[in-house]
């Protein structure tokens, strides 16, 4: 088995997880992203655990796993919020940023 | 699922050739299965899609040799991050069935920069790792080395990860309280 | 001999138990917490009683303390020099090690243990004999430490430092703790939140003495957070009103500010020092000079950093003024006595890292002194135009915190921590004093307006109010005069002082505030105490609870300054020359590798006249100013009409000192206004008025270069490729402003495309 296979997979989950942060209106859609894209390095890590036949990898991999969990409950309380002051949950409409 | 447990019997058969029929197997379905969760036009189709592709992650865990990685992967994502996920669908009234308004105007430009990362990236994979093999024997990793990893080297990041946990409960609760 | 093996067999209890000190308050705290509303007292008897406590213990440790270094100077004195080894060795650490057997495995442990003890002990051994020579060793701080969590190969402690200097804030802190405690009882009686109030104040002392325990940095920025924390909670005890919560927010904004630096600093100095936050070592280390003299520089003008905004020196000292919302006997224990010489503090417990990283001795000039010497003629001169008496002396204290400061950074170290010691017990006098008058006006703090001719009416308060008043100024023979004679004498510039530099300028700034210092007080007790009644209330004495702390507090001032009398002055009247100096025998260690060598100054009688009299002149020149207004109109607090009116340079120094030289304004206006501000609208302010303004004035400037002296060059051609360039830069500036679309998606977009095409550029490149 080459290193790379693996390697290769997690960039294109990444890339994909990308386009969907990019492309995507609803709020909850966004978050599905962001976890693809929390997986995809999480392969990265246990890849090369395996590679160096060191657990420090797969312990990483727990904790990004862990801070996922975090980052989806926080996320959706804020996407439940917008959701709770705009009656909609299309990102483009949180746009108080703009110069 | 199926593919993990189907991953979990090639192991123990250690033909390199039969693990790489899997890879591929669970390669292809986690891709085909993402690109579909960020095209889908239904909400809910694209929630049973990551739960597609999480699995077959899991599966690529298990190859790996790390099985409590995907043991937690099944038990955190499959389990409680979905639900959670299916709860904001259900908790902002998105619409059941499809919906023709999901995607932005702007995603030919997203499409291109995911494609011009992906090509960056494989390239640069490519050239540095280039062939790379994996050890032949992959035996799988005990949990207990990675149990005394944990609470032995990364004690001080594990107790700043619950507190983390711990802050983003209360800023959970804080944020999304109706008052 | 008997003494060094006396300290090699038995390190005392009160030594080994220290943590016990904070853990009283600590208690007093959560019991407050639970059941306070429900006691008879409503929870102040549990404060009280565990403060009290706290006292006595620290009472003891002190004298141990003092009794152990004596015994250690006297065994020197015998010629014993042998047995000093031992006896620092000995004493400077203690392991508990059961402690840690528990946890871990046996045989690890007792090699971890004995390694840890050989490299905390081994510094102070043979640096001593090197440097110090001929001078005994006294006052190596004992350490009591146990593991307190280990991350890989790092193994962190925790535990408590004895020293000179600990010990002398335990006994300062407990014992302000318990009188502002008692007094605190009267004056906030029948406050809504008087449980509140109480269980805050045992939280506050117990943070303090967490944090003067401290062995390690760690444990301090810990410390040095909580007692944080217990400001905020207590500026803003009435928070009902909008200016006390913003007092509040103030305090702890600013402080923020100082504990970035904080922070980046003791991590500066946990690498640099081959990872530890062990504070002996930490010194050792850096005196040693085996810790870089750039990482040294670098952590020291952090931790200055975090010095400035604790300790209200110059520029970060807005918010203290401010925490004078909180109730007075807060001010009293807080911001005046305690928490805000922690800054002072910390320099102290870490001067060896001072030492060297703003190389203080034999220079003339560094930013410890000068940031001091400004901050204490700044603070001076505000106090000036104050009408709230507790502002005057909040300034006051940002005054003397200055003081404190330049003496610690011009190497006087005995002379700083001195300063701090007659400092914590005359201004909390006056605090306190000052929170007497306010209960007998109706809670007004007005000077001007609500007070004066208040002698009278309140005899106690009065007295109490003038010693500590004269203490301030530095009056002979009060606590306040051989502190602050001290600190000038270690400036070194004096004919005959001979300290560790030619530091001129902080000199020169030390004794202008002497003379603002007795000016501004006999001010404040004119405005408060002579003259004719202004206000409309019946003024009267307060109760026993806060006239004795008041008494107590003043008896203070009188006395503690002859913990360290001069040399020469002993001599000069024939005392016994065993009472000389005793202060900086028990503060300041000798000869350990943990504290730098400090070439003390002499005192000098001259310089103590001068400054005396610089003090006493300056004190009698405005007392004959408010003489003659009083002759002229009994009622009238000031001058209206006097200098300022009719100079304009006086008026415009009043106004700016007035408006406190326009620091908050520069904070709040200038520099939150532009964070707050969108950042697009400071793009398009930023190419609306400096790019093309900038564009504009080149243009013009090479226009005009162009008519007037290259008259070969085509005008037309310059001044079309300046207005193209004008154009330019605003079209591009407008084209940038669209970009700020606020959709979080373009900005994703906009991210993730650079990064690829960055990491293509990379690719490519290399």
């Amino acid at each position: 088995m080459y290193l790379n296979q693996f390697l290769i997979l997690a960039a294109a989950l990444f890339c994909i997880g990308v386009y969907g942060v990019l492309a995507r209106r609803n709020g909850v859609l966004v978050l599905m992203s962001i976890e693809l894209i929390l997986n995809s390095v999480n392969i990265n890590l246990v890849a090369l655990s395996a590679m160096n036949g060191d657990v420090t990898g797969q312990v990483f991999a727990l904790f990004v796993i862990a801070v996922a969990a975090a980052e989806v409950g926080v996320g959706l309380a804020i996407v439940l919020l917008i959701y709770r002051n705009r009656r909609s949950i299309d990102i483009a409409e949180a746009n108080l940023l703009k110069g | 699922m199926t593919a993990a447990i189907l991953a979990q019997e090639a192991l123990s058969r250690t033909e390199s050739g039969v693990v790489n029929g899997f890879f591929a197997v669970l390669a292809i379905v986690a891709i085909v299965s993402a690109l579909k969760m960020v095209t889908s036009s239904n909400v809910v189709h694209a929630a049973l899609y990551l739960l597609v592709v999480l699995s077959a992650v899991a599966g690529v865990y298990v190859i790996l040799g790390a099985e409590f990685v995907a043991a937690t992967q099944v038990l955190v994502y499959l389990g409680a991050i979905m639900v959670l996920l299916l709860f904001g669908v259900m908790l902002t009234r998105a619409k059941i069935g499809t919906d023709t308004d999901l995607d932005n105007e702007q995603r030919w430009i997203g499409a291109l920069v995911g494609a011009g990362m992906l090509a960056v990236m494989t390239y640069s994979l490519w050239e540095g790792f280039g062939d790379d093999k994996l050890p032949d024997t992959m035996v799988p990793q005990p949990t207990q080395a990675v149990s005394d990893s944990i609470f032995g080297t990364y004690l001080v990041p594990f107790e700043a990860l619950s507190l983390l946990l711990l802050a983003a409960l209360i800023g959970a609760v804080v944020v999304a309280r109706r008052d | 001999m008997f003494a060094a093996e006396a300290a090699e067999t038995a390190v005392s209890w009160f030594y080994t138990h220290a943590w016990v000190i904070p853990a009283l308050p600590a208690a007093s705290f959560v019991l407050i917490l639970f059941f306070g509303k429900r006691l008879p007292f409503k929870g102040a008897e549990i404060g009280i009683t565990a403060v009290a406590a706290a006292f006595v213990l620290a009472v003891l440790t002190t004298f141990t303390w003092i009794g152990d270094v004596q015994a250690e100077i006297a065994s020197h004195e015998e010629g014993t020099t042998t047995e000093e080894h031992g006896t620092t060795e000995g004493g400077a650490t203690t392991e508990e090690e059961h402690g840690t057997t528990e946890e871990e495995a046996p045989a690890t442990s007792e090699e971890e243990e004995g390694l840890a003890s050989g490299e905390q002990a081994a510094p102070a051994a043979p640096v001593a004999e090197e440097e110090e020579g001929g001078h005994a060793t006294r006052g190596a701080p004992i350490l009591t430490e146990r593991t307190w969590f280990s991350n890989g190969a790092d193994t962190f402690r925790i535990g408590t430092l004895i020293d000179g200097q600990s010990v002398m804030l335990l006994f300062v802190v407990t014992f302000i703790s318990l009188l502002v405690h008692v007094y605190s009882t009267d004056y906030v009686h029948g406050d809504r939140r008087y449980t509140h109030f109480f269980a805050f104040l045992s939280l506050f002392t117990a943070a303090m003495l967490y944090y003067v325990l401290s062995s390690n940095t760690l444990q301090m920025i810990m410390g040095w957070e909580l007692v944080g924390v217990c400001s905020f909670g207590l500026i803003g005890h009435w928070w009902e009103e909008k200016a006390n919560s913003d007092a509040a927010l103030k305090a702890f904004f600013t402080n923020r500010v100082g504990d970035i630096g904080l922070l980046v600093g003791m991590i500066t100095l946990y690498f640099a020092s081959g990872k530890t936050f062990d504070v002996v070592e930490i010194n050792s280390k850096a005196i040693s000079g085996e810790t870089s003299h750039t990482a040294l520089l670098v952590a020291s003008l952090c931790l200055m950093a975090a010095v400035m905004s604790k300790s209200g020196q110059f520029i970060l000292h807005t918010w203290l003024p401010d925490a004078m919302a909180g109730p007075t006997p807060v001010s009293a224990l807080i911001h005046a006595a305690t928490m805000v010489v922690a800054g002072v503090y910390l320099i102290g417990r870490l001067y060896g890292v001072f030492w060297m990283g703003l190389s203080i001795p034999g220079s003339s000039i560094n930013a410890m002194a000068v940031i001091g010497a400004v901050t204490t003629v700044g603070g001076g001169l505000l106090a000036f135009v104050q009408r709230d008496i507790k502002k005057v002396l909040a300034y006051s204290t940002v005054s003397q915190l200055g003081y404190m400061v330049l003496a610690l950074g011009v190497g006087a170290y005995t002379a700083g921590m001195f300063h701090l010691f007659t400092h914590a017990f005359f201004k909390a006098c006056l605090f306190l004093g000052a929170g007497s008058v306010s209960h007998a006006c109706h809670h007004s703090f007005d000077m001007k307006a609500d007070m004066g001719g208040l002698r009278k009416y309140m005899p106690k308060t009065f007295i109490t109010f003038v010693i500590g008043s004269l203490a301030l100024a530095g009056i002979p023979p009060l606590a306040g005069f051989w502190s602050k004679d001290e600190i000038l004498a270690g400036a070194g510039v004096w004919p005959g002082t001979e300290g560790n530099g030619d530091y001129w300028m902080p000199f020169v700034f030390g004794m202008i505030t002497a003379a603002l210092t007795a000016a501004y007080m006999t001010r404040t007790v004119w405005l408060t105490f002579f003259g004719e009644y202004r206000g409309h209330a019946h003024p009267h004495e307060s109760g026993p609870r806060i006239t004795t702390p008041l008494i107590i507090l003043a008896f203070m001032a009188v006395v503690v300054g002859f913990l360290n009398l001069p040399g020469p002055f002993v001599e000069t009247l024939g005392l016994p020359a065993g009472i000389a100096h005793r202060f900086e025998e028990w503060v300041e260690p000798g000869g350990i590798a943990s504290f730098p060598p400090i070439d003390h100054a002499n005192p000098s009688l001259t310089l103590a006249i001068v400054a005396s009299l610089l003090a006493a002149g300056a004190g009698f020149v405005v007392l004959r100013y408010y003489k003659a207004l009083y002759a002229k109109d009994a009622h009238a607090a000031e001058y209206t009409d006097g200098l300022r009116s009719r100079n304009t340079l006086a008026a415009a120094g009043y106004r700016v000192l007035e408006n406190k030289y326009y620091l908050d304004h520069l904070y709040t206006g200038i520099i939150a206004g532009a964070t707050k501000g969108p950042i697009a609208d400071a793009a398009y302010w930023i190419n609306q008025n400096i790019i093309d303004g900038i564009i504009n004035t080149v243009g013009k400037f090479s226009v005009g270069l162009g008519r007037f002296v290259y008259h070969f060059i085509d005008q037309g051609m310059v001044d079309e490729a300046v207005n193209v360039s004008g154009r330019t830069a605003s079209g591009s500036g407008q084209f940038l402003r669209r970009i700020q679309t606020g959709q979080i998606r373009q900005y994703a977009t906009l991210m993730f495309g650079s990064a690829a095409l960055l990491a293509a550029v990379f690719i490519i490149a290399i």
